[in-house]
């Protein structure tokens, strides 16, 4: 059993039936899968990064403030990739708070490694902002407003790849 | 996140999720994904790990580089412990998936989902 990983939709459908929902979360399920080849070397690639780890910025003097204002449309913010990662937290409360911690940004979403492949010609160059995207229990909204809102900044980014985090 | 991945897929967008939910990643389909075998918070690797945060991504690229179709997930070789115990513990009594004040505004959030899906509104 410590071998296997672990079923986090059978947990949590447990963990809902505890709570008294016999109707759990609807995972997302689809039979195909949609697929891009990337077309050039990595070395000529612009690569952008998304996350739904809840990441947000510190105020300059380090406050917990609203910072997502300008660039938040419907669930869908960005932040520039050059921000001090000093800068940066996460307010996401469903990671192993037991085992781990989100005290490293690069853990759960990498722009300082991916500062480092641009600068050592891994990768072309990493685009000027990322994005975050904040989780919906509606796939709909998802589907309909935040993924198009996604595409088109990442179109506007002029990226060849894109990768996202979790956490 | 996977509901993104896929869109910026179906659009031109080639991408890479890495994740530690394995089996959630893995239900929704998406063309290339990276699993890290850890608790849920660090599917880039160990908090201050460079090296190991380094090869994760690495192998991402990789993945990005040669995947033609869409790929088998790619395990990470890395444990998070020696015993592993922690998989057995996830979401237990002795540590619940949530308590206290997230706990609360997880069902708040919960039930407004369920008052606008009612509405037809989501």
């Amino acid at each position: 059993m410590a071998d296997d990983y672990v079923r986090y939709m059978d947990k949590t459908r447990e963990y809902y039936l505890a709570e008294g929902y016999n109707n759990p979360y609807q995972w997302a399920h689809f039979e195909d899968t949609p697929f891009t080849p990337l077309t050039k070397p990595l070395s000529e690639c612009r690569l952008g990064l998304v996350t739904t780890s809840d990441i947000a910025v510190l105020s300059e003097s380090g406050e917990r403030e609203r910072f997502d204002a300008e660039t938040l449309v419907g669930n869908v913010y960005s932040i520039p990739s050059d921000v001090a990662v000093e800068r940066l937290y996460s307010r996401n409360e469903h990671y192993d708070r037991f085992e781990t911690n989100l005290n490293d940004v690069n853990s759960y979403c990498p722009l300082t490694r991916l500062r480092e492949f641009a600068a050592e010609g891994r990768i072309g160059s990493f685009a000027g902002r990322f994005h975050g995207v904040y989780t919906s229990y509606s796939k709909r909204l998802t589907m309909e407003r935040d993924a198009p809102e996604v595409l088109k900044r990442c179109r506007e980014d002029e990226v060849d790849a894109v990768i996202l985090t979790p956490v | 996140m996977s509901l993104v991945a896929r869109h910026l897929e179906a659009n031109g967008i080639p991408t890479v999720v890495f994740g530690c939910a394995r089996d959630i990643v893995e239900y929704a389909r998406v063309p290339r994904f990276v699993f890290s075998d850890f608790p849920l918070g660090n599917p880039c690797g160990k908090p201050f790990d460079v090296t190991m945060q380094r090869q994760i991504l690495e192998m991402g690229l990789d993945l990005l580089a040669r995947a033609i179709a869409p790929s088998p997930t790619v395990q990470t070789p890395y444990v998070w412990s020696e015993d592993n115990s922690w998989k057995a513990k996830v979401f237990t009594k002795e540590r619940p998936f949530m308590e206290g004040e997230t706990h609360e505004r997880w069902m708040r959030a919960k039930e407004k989902y369920r008052q606008l899906k009612a509405a037809g509104k989501i």
